[in-house]
C-alpha cells in the first residue's frame, strides 16, 4: 500500500459488494420482483437481474432489491412492486429495458414511470 | 450479477455444529440452481447468538435461519433464492411477530436490541479471510489517518481521552500504558497481543480473531506507531485453530497488499506482526510468562519490576494489550474519543463483550455499554434462566473473579460498581446460575482448575490452592468442622497477598465471595451435613418412598445393583453401594425416587 487513495480505490471497489448486507428497515425503498413460476416463465429472471445492477451501478444504498412469489396476477408477469413505505407501486409486463428506466425516472428522480403501471393497464381496458 | 449475499457463520461454535457441510450443501444447491453467480455465499465470523447455531443470514432481507442442517438447504434455496418466499419455520422464531407473521429485523429482538457492537462490530459482517471486505467497512482507514495526518502523540491523547481500558482483566487504562510505552527510551521496541484467552467460559477474544483478525492487525499497528515500536507478536493459544488460521490469512494478505512490511502508506513507517503459539497454559495469560514464553522459555512469571515496559520480549521494551482492546483502536480513531467517552458511565467508558454463558436460555457472545446492568444481560438479552430456575448469582471474571448474588442482579457492570461488590469484568466471562448450583462445588471447580494450572513457581500459589482444594474437599465430603473454615479463610488471604502473579494473588475469590454472599450454604454442609442444591453426591441420600409399586424397573436401570426388591414390594436402596448417579431417578415413572 503506497497511499491513501489506493485504499480508498479498494474500497470504492468493494462498497457495492458490502453494501447488501447494509439493509436499513426504515429509509428503504423495496423492489419486490415475482418470482414465482409464473414470473419466471415470463422472464422475471433478467429483470431482476437488471434491478439489482442498476441500483448498484448507480450506487442507491437505500433501496433494497427483492424477490417473492406468485401475487395472484399472472397474466401481468413479470410484476414488480415498489414499495416506499405505505405507497406500494406496481409495475407490470417487465422488461430488462423498462427496468433500467424505472431505475432512472422512479428510483433516482422519485417519479413514477405511470405508463408501465397497473393502473395504465387496466385503464387501457387490457 | 450478484443479488443476495448468504452469510454464514464459520466461528467456532457454529463450525463444531456442522456449518461447513452447510456451506457445502448451499454451494452443490445453488449450482444446480444455476444461481452461482447470483448468490455469493460468505463465511463470517460469530454472530453471537451461539446457542442457536448454525447460524445463516440471507442478504438482501436480512433474514436469520437458525440452527440450520444440510437437509433444510434445498428448501431454503428452493423456496427463498428462486422464489423470494422466506422459509419461516426456520427462521430465528424472536425475528417472526407472532401475531402477524411478519419478520422483523434482528436489531429489534431481545438479543440485539440493547447490545452495541464496537469490538465485535464486523463478526458476522464481513468474511475474516477477505481483506478486501475488512477495506470496505473502513478497514487500515484509521491506520492510514494516524500515519499520514498525525503524530504519535496524537495518538496516545486520542486513546487517553477515550477513557479506554485494557480489557484483558486489569482494566488499566490503555492511553496511560501508551504514553508510558512511548517515553521509554529505546533503539528497538515490540508491542505484542495477548491472545491466550484461558478463563473457562469465556471465547471473546477468540472470537474477535476469528471474525475480525484484521482489526487487531490495524490497531498493533496504530500502537506500534505511537509508542515508536517496529515489530509484533501475537501469542495465541494452539487451541484455537480457526483463529491461528484466520490470523495466518490476514498477516499474509496484509503483507501483500504492503499494510504490513516497510514503508506502509508511503510514510516511512516500517511495521511487521508475526504469530506465536502458546501450549494453553492459563497462566500465560500474565503478561511476563506470556514473554517468557515467547522467548522460548518455561511459561513462568517473573517479578515486576523490571516491567515489560522496560524489559518485555527478548529483554526488548514491549507494550502488551489484550484482543478486545486492540479491536475497539481503530473505531475510536476513526470516530473519536468523544464518541467512544459517550458511551458507558464516567470512569468505565465505552462497551465490553462478554461471554453468556451456564444456566441461561441465550448462551453466546454480547457486547453491551459499561454500565448496563446484570439483570438486563441475563434477563433480557439472555432470555433469563430456562427450564422456570430461580436465578441464584452469576460468575463473573472466571477463576480470578466472584460471584454476584440474585439479590444484587441491579449492579451495573462496570469496573468500579463490580470491585464494589466482590466480582470483576475480568475478561468477561458470565456464568449464570440457577438454584441447582451448588455454590461450595462451585468454589471447588474454579480451585481444580488453578490448581491445575498453577505454574509452581511461588509456594503460596503452588501449596496454597492445593491446600484450599482440599478444605472445600473436606466440606463437600461433610467431613469439616467449622475451625477448618475459619482456617480456609485465612489461607485465602495469605494465598492473595504472598504469591508472585495475578494467576495466585485472585485465585482465592471464587471461595471468598461465595463465603460473603453463601456462608450459610457452606455452614450448611458443615454443621447439618446437607448440601442445600443436592449437588455434593457424598452428602446426598436417595430413598425410595412409599408410592413404590414395586416394578422393578429402578433395579435394572441401577448400574451398581444397589437396589434390593422383588415384583410389587416396595424397593430399597442400599446407601453402601449406591453411588449416586441418579439413574434410579430417571427411570422411576412414579416420582417414588427422592433427593434427601
Amino acid at each position: 500500500m503506497k497511499s491513501l487513495a489506493e485504499l480508498q480505490a479498494i474500497k470504492a471497489k468493494m462498497a457495492d459488494k458490502v453494501q447488501l448486507r447494509e439493509y436499513d428497515e426504515n429509509s428503504a425503498i423495496r423492489v419486490v420482483v415475482g418470482m414465482a413460476t409464473c414470473g419466471i416463465a415470463a422472464g422475471a429472471r433478467p429483470v431482476l437481474s437488471k434491478f439489482v445492477e442498476e441500483v448498484q451501478a448507480k450506487n442507491l444504498s437505500n433501496v433494497m432489491v427483492t424477490q417473492t412469489g406468485c401475487i395472484g396476477i399472472c397474466r401481468y408477469e413479470p410484476v414488480v412492486e415498489v414499495m416506499e413505505g405505505t405507497k406500494k407501486t406496481t409495475y407490470i409486463k417487465m422488461t430488462p429495458e423498462k427496468a433500467s428506466r424505472v431505475v432512472l425516472e422512479h428510483l433516482v428522480n422519485n417519479k413514477v414511470v405511470e405508463e408501465y403501471t397497473i393502473g395504465a393497464a387496466e385503464k387501457a381496458g387490457e | 450479477m450478484v443479488r443476495s449475499h448468504i452469510l454464514v457463520c464459520e466461528g467456532t461454535g457454529c463450525t463444531s455444529s456442522n456449518a461447513p457441510a452447510i456451506v457445502k450443501a448451499l454451494n452443490d444447491e445453488l449450482a444446480a440452481n444455476n444461481l452461482q453467480d447470483e448468490v455469493k455465499v460468505v463465511t463470517t465470523g460469530c454472530f453471537g447468538l451461539c446457542a442457536l447455531g448454525p447460524i445463516m443470514i440471507v442478504y438482501p432481507e436480512g433474514a436469520f435461519y437458525s440452527r440450520m442442517t444440510p437437509e433444510h438447504i434445498p428448501e431454503i434455496v428452493s423456496e427463498h433464492i428462486v422464489k423470494g418466499r422466506i422459509v419461516k419455520k426456520y427462521l430465528y422464531e424472536e425475528t417472526v411477530d407472532t401475531e402477524s407473521g411478519v419478520t422483523k429485523s434482528l436489531n429489534e429482538t431481545n438479543f440485539y436490541a440493547k447490545q452495541e457492537r464496537v469490538a465485535l462490530r464486523n463478526c458476522g459482517v464481513i468474511n475474516p479471510e477477505d481483506i478486501e471486505e475488512y477495506i470496505a467497512v473502513d478497514g487500515y482507514a484509521a491506520l492510514g489517518k494516524v500515519l499520514t495526518e498525525w503524530k504519535p502523540e496524537d495518538v496516545i491523547k486520542c486513546i487517553s481521552d477515550s477513557g479506554l481500558k485494557g480489557r484483558g482483566g486489569a482494566g488499566f487504562p490503555t492511553g496511560l500504558k501508551w504514553s508510558l510505552a512511548a517515553k521509554t527510551v529505546a533503539d528497538v521496541k515490540y508491542v505484542c497481543c495477548n491472545a491466550d484467552e484461558g478463563d473457562p467460559g469465556a471465547f471473546m477474544d477468540r472470537s474477535v480473531l476469528e471474525g475480525d483478525p484484521h482489526a487487531v492487525l490495524e490497531a498493533m499497528a496504530i500502537a506500534a506507531y505511537a509508542v515508536g515500536a517496529c515489530r509484533g507478536f501475537i501469542y495465541v493459544r494452539a487451541e484455537y485453530p480457526i483463529a491461528v488460521h484466520r490470523l495466518q490469512i490476514a498477516i499474509d494478505q496484509a503483507r501483500e497488499y504492503g499494510l504490513l512490511g516497510e514503508n506502509i502508506f508511503g510514510t516511512g513507517f516500517n511495521f511487521d506482526v508475526e504469530l506465536r503459539l502458546g501450549a494453553g497454559a492459563f497462566v500465560c495469560g500474565e503478561e511476563t510468562a506470556l514473554m517468557t514464553s515467547i522467548g522460548g522459555n518455561r511459561g513462568e512469571p517473573r517479578p515486576r519490576p523490571p516491567f515489560p515496559s522496560e524489559k518485555g520480549i527478548f529483554d526488548i521494551p514491549t507494550m502488551n494489550n489484550n484482543v478486545e482492546t486492540y479491536a475497539n483502536i481503530p473505531q475510536i480513531i476513526l470516530k473519536g474519543a468523544d464518541w467512544f467517552a459517550s458511551m458507558g458511565t464516567e470512569n468505565s467508558k465505552g462497551t465490553k463483550v462478554f461471554a453468556l454463558g451456564g444456566k441461561i436460555k441465550n448462551t453466546g457472545l454480547v457486547e453491551i455499554p459499561m454500565g448496563t446492568t446484570l439483570r438486563e444481560i441475563v434477563e433480557d438479552i439472555g432470555g433469563g434462566v430456562p427450564d422456570g430456575k430461580l436465578f441464584k448469582a452469576a460468575q463473573m471474571g472466571g477463576p480470578s473473579g466472584g460471584c454476584i448474588p440474585a439479590s444484587l442482579i441491579d449492579t451495573k457492570v462496570d469496573y468500579e460498581s463490580l470491585a464494589a461488590v466482590g466480582a470483576m469484568v475480568g475478561s468477561g466471562g458470565l456464568i449464570v446460575m440457577d438454584e441447582d448450583n451448588c455454590m461450595v462445588d462451585i468454589a471447588k471447580f474454579f480451585l481444580e482448575f488453578t490448581v491445575d494450572e498453577s505454574c509452581g513457581k511461588c509456594t503460596p500459589c503452588r501449596i496454597g490452592t492445593r491446600r484450599l482444594l482440599e478444605y472445600l474437599e473436606k466440606i463437600t465430603d461433610g467431613k469439616a468442622t467449622m475451625q477448618d473454615l475459619e482456617d480456609m479463610e485465612a489461607l485465602c488471604y495469605h494465598i492473595k497477598s504472598n504469591s508472585l502473579c495475578g494467576l495466585g494473588q485472585t485465585a482465592p475469590n471464587p471461595v471468598l465471595s461465595t463465603l460473603r454472599y453463601f456462608r450459610d450454604e457452606y455452614i450448611a454442609h458443615i454443621e447439618e451435613k446437607r448440601c442445600p442444591a443436592g449437588v455434593c453426591k457424598k452428602l446426598v441420600q436417595y430413598v425410595i418412598t412409599d408410592k413404590c409399586i414395586g416394578c422393578t424397573k429402578c433395579a435394572r436401570n441401577c448400574p451398581v445393583n444397589a437396589i434390593n426388591g422383588t415384583v410389587k414390594q416396595l424397593h430399597e436402596i442400599d446407601q453402601v453401594k449406591c453411588i449416586k448417579c441418579g439413574a434410579c431417578v430417571d427411570g422411576c415413572k412414579f416420582g417414588a425416587i427422592i433427593k434427601k
